[in-house]
């Protein structure tokens, strides 16, 4: 049990338990995820989706590997290829990543900040089964006429115009996906506002509370903007409108305009939770308190509003004004101070502790280094000059997969090795997951560092074929693909094992001594937690 | 199938460097600012490799000393003003330091004026059209058929044996070595993007827009680049090739393609 965190009352749990009809159990058979209002059953089914997710859009990943294994076409043709780049994206990013972090925001926010529960159970059941709704319509558009989508997940028109039968259903299950973000979002917002326990100030709210409190704003602000976007491109495909065709008076660059304005924040709405799991993991195995918890506040934030004024370096080469330019490049380059902070405040953090190594602060150290290469080859992308070189090549793609795998992933994965004892009652197989950890770390960089070399020696993203002087790397990076998929399967049987309670009991506070109110429950935790608000004594762990 | 993937696993892993190049950087390319581009990318880089060397060492001597198998008391700090302020502080002074030849850099990338001739490229699904401005010389570039039988799906042609494969045209754009040239960019169809890394260019071809960039090469020779911004189907395939001549064999060429206009006007 933490020190700094006691139940006064000692008693709420058992007393809860012992009589009243708010302790009751779940609800048995179906009916008990499809009618699902527990926080701890809608985070399980978000992580459960997530998983499945991971591995569809992995498969996809591993088609285009083995395409690009070596010059020439040899297993889909190029519209196939490009419908699976299209395809492994958009279920990468809305299927895997954002419902991984949702699910962990279900289970942890309420217990992080002894809530009973979300604040809107029946919008947070409801957010959920919208999204395997969007999944199966954007998935099924691969056995329509003319295929799925295939112009990229950026949907960039005129290109997504020429798109088959999937084109409504890809801007229907956009659309849904948006929707299943926002309501997800407002209940983290409403949660976290209004069910914290009276002693917890904002200031003293665990960094992954504050990481997640950042990101839901982000969320509500920008889903909206892409929910707009697509309509448009489906007006002009179907109601005659020109938002975005030349002919008629418009500009398919306005669409890139809003496109990334939606596009940045959402990068950082996939990494700021990660950097809230990490600043989570990182002092319960230095044994130290994190470093400068209040300006890792502030940095957050700061990244959160820079992440609105950076949207054009994502598009440097459409023929922007000077001055234009100049803007996005010096806003973007801002971004690595207050990112720095935090990389510097984590290492601070660890800094005289007292580290071991289990799998979660693997993952996490992971993280710190390898999101670290993903933040300098971003400082690069920011230098426009430069940039127009990288723009479009697989520099990009090593860029955006260095902070998307061992960032935002490797931090997914860190979260769920952490809490899984507290979410099962038993611990996973250490051994096993320090395994998983290595094979993941080595292929990730197998895979994804040669193609910071090929896109310098001047690959573009995005082919299914390339020139023989560029097979060598992709050579090395399918083989990394292809092993870092297959690892994962260890991670899923870990996973079981530890689901099934074949690992040793964990204690109410599974490791040694780590801070915050998630632990002061027994492990698992029960149905219903803080049915009575708990209280944070003085001097919080927290900050 | 099978067998091919094993021969060029092998390939790969006896022979692979011997056939391929392992480029690893960004081309220092033949116009001043493709050099200029490639100084700044590198000067980016070292100051990365240092702040890295920073950032890892602690890191890394963090790990290795202060584990607890080594019996270490955590400390108990949590905060220090003066650190946080000098962790702000350096990294707005490098930046600062990496912003101003960027901005400098931009700046000349920018200025197009005064071009020595000027080239209309237009994108189409999926083939480049040059068109001469003030010359009477326009022609579509298209794959080379070499390349474009051998990328067919299981065509049984090895793209080891075929020359610069999937980078090669019937016909390339023509141009004299140390003239400004100026490209005119737009689109037919959706957006491309015309990338040749030697010249450090790239910019998109929007339908109904008109995009300017240019370049001044200062070296004679053949330039290969790609279609950088996914167009459909055979955005692969739509390779870019440019020849840079010497002044007066840049004259004599256009004088035959002129010619060439010209009888296959009067032919018809």
């Amino acid at each position: 049990m933490g020190s700094a965190v006691t139940d006064a009352h000692g008693h709420g749990q058992a007393q809860a338990i012992g009589h009243g009809h708010d302790e009751h159990g779940p609800a048995k058979g179906v009916r008990r995820w499809l009618y699902a209002t527990n926080h701890k059953d809608i985070g399980t089914m978000y992580l459960v989706f997530s998983c499945l997710m991971f591995f569809i859009g992995g498969s996809m990943a591993l088609v285009i590997r083995s395409e690009l294994f070596t010059p020439g076409l040899q297993f889909v043709a190029p519209n196939v290829f490009n419908q699976m780049t299209t395809m492994h994206a958009l279920v990468m990013v809305f299927g895997a990543v954002m419902p991984a972090f949702v699910g962990l925001a279900n289970w942890m926010i309420p217990m992080m900040i002894g809530a009973p529960d979300m604040a809107l159970p029946r919008m947070n059941n409801w957010s959920f089964w919208i999204l395997p709704v969007a999944f199966s319509i954007l998935l099924s558009t691969l056995f329509m006429p003319g295929g799925a989508p295939a112009g990229g997940w950026t949907m960039y028109p005129p290109l997504v115009l020429q798109t088959g039968d999937a084109f409504p259903f890809l801007i229907f299950s956009v659309h849904l996906m948006g929707l299943s973000s926002i309501m997800g979002a407002i209940n983290v917002i409403v949660t976290i506002i209004n069910m914290r326990t009276a002693e917890m100030s904002l200031l003293k709210m665990p960094m992954f509370v504050w990481t997640w409190l950042i990101t839901a704003y982000l969320l509500i602000a920008v889903m909206p903007v892409l929910a707009g976007a697509v309509t448009m491109l489906l007006t002009d495909q179907f109601f005659g409108t020109s938002f975005f065709l030349a002919a008629g008076g418009g500009d398919p660059v306005m669409f890139q305009h809003i496109f990334w304005f939606f596009g940045h924040p959402e990068v950082y709405i996939m990494i700021l939770p990660a950097f809230g799991v990490v600043s989570e993991i990182i002092p319960t195995f230095a044994r130290k308190p994190l470093f400068g918890h209040d300006s890792m506040v502030y940095a957050a934030s700061s990244i959160a509003f820079l992440s609105f004024i950076v949207w054009a370096h994502h598009m440097f080469t459409v023929g922007m004004p000077l001055t234009g330019q100049l803007f996005f490049m010096f806003a973007t380059m801002l971004i690595a101070v207050p990112t720095g902070v935090k990389v510097f405040n984590w290492t601070a953090t660890m800094w005289k502790g007292a580290m071991t190594f289990e799998t979660p602060m693997l993952f996490s150290l992971a993280f710190l280094f390898l999101f670290t290469i993903g933040g300098f080859s971003g400082l690069m992308l920011a230098v426009v000059s430069s940039d127009i070189q990288y723009h479009d090549s697989y520099f990009v793609v090593a860029h955006f997969h260095y902070v998307l795998v061992p960032g935002s992933i490797f931090g997914i994965m860190a979260a769920v090795y952490y809490w899984l004892p507290k979410w099962t009652g038993h611990m996973y197989n250490e051994r096993l997951g320090q395994v998983h950890f290595w094979l993941s770390a080595i292929f990730v960089n197998v895979t994804f560092f040669p193609m910071h070399f090929l896109g310098l020696a001047g690959m573009p993203r995005r082919i299914p074929d390339y020139s023989t002087q560029f097979t060598d790397f992709n050579s090395i990076a399918s083989i990394g693909a292809i092993g870092f998929g297959i690892s994962q399967f260890l991670f899923i049987y870990i996973v079981v094992q530890c689901v099934r309670k074949q690992g040793a009991k964990a204690s109410a506070a599974v490791w040694e001594n780590p801070k915050g109110l998630e632990w002061t429950v027994p492990s698992p935790a029960p149905y219903h937690t803080f049915n009575e608000p708990p209280h944070v004594t003085a001097g919080a762990a927290f900050s | 199938m099978i067998r091919r993937t094993c021969l060029s696993v092998a390939g790969f892993l006896v022979a692979g460097s011997a056939r391929a190049d392992w480029a690893i950087n960004m081309p220092r390319g033949v116009t001043e600012l493709s050099a200029e581009t490639h100084d700044l990318h590198m000067q980016v880089f070292y100051w990365c490799c240092a702040i890295a060397f920073v950032v890892f060492g602690a890191m890394i001597w963090s790990l290795i000393r202060h584990r607890k198998s080594r019996g270490v008391e955590p400390a108990k700090f949590s905060h220090s003003m003066t650190a946080e302020v000098i962790w702000t502080i350096i990294p707005i002074i490098i930046l600062l330091l990496m912003a101003v030849p960027a901005a400098e850099t931009l700046i000349k990338l920018e200025d197009g004026r005064k071009p020595d001739l000027t080239v209309v490229v237009t994108g189409y699904q999926w083939k480049w059209h040059y068109a001469y401005q003030g010359e009477d010389v326009a022609f579509y570039s298209t794959l080379a058929r070499a390349s474009a039988d051998a990328r067919r799906k299981n065509s049984g042609i090895d793209p080891f044996t075929v020359d610069n494969y999937l980078l090669d045209v019937d016909k390339p754009l023509v141009v004299p070595k140390g003239a400004k040239v100026r490209i005119l960019l737009t689109s037919n169809d959706v957006i491309h993007a015309w990338w040749v890394p030697d010249l450090a260019i790239k910019k998109d071809a929007v339908p109904g827009f008109i995009h300017e960039t240019f370049f001044r090469a200062a070296e004679a020779g053949v330039f290969r680049g790609q279609c950088a911004e996914l167009c459909g189907m055979d955005h692969g395939y739509m390779p870019i090739v440019v020849e840079v001549v010497e002044p007066e064999a840049y004259q004599a060429w256009l004088a035959t393609e002129k010619n060439t206009a010209a009888e296959l006007a009067s032919a018809n």
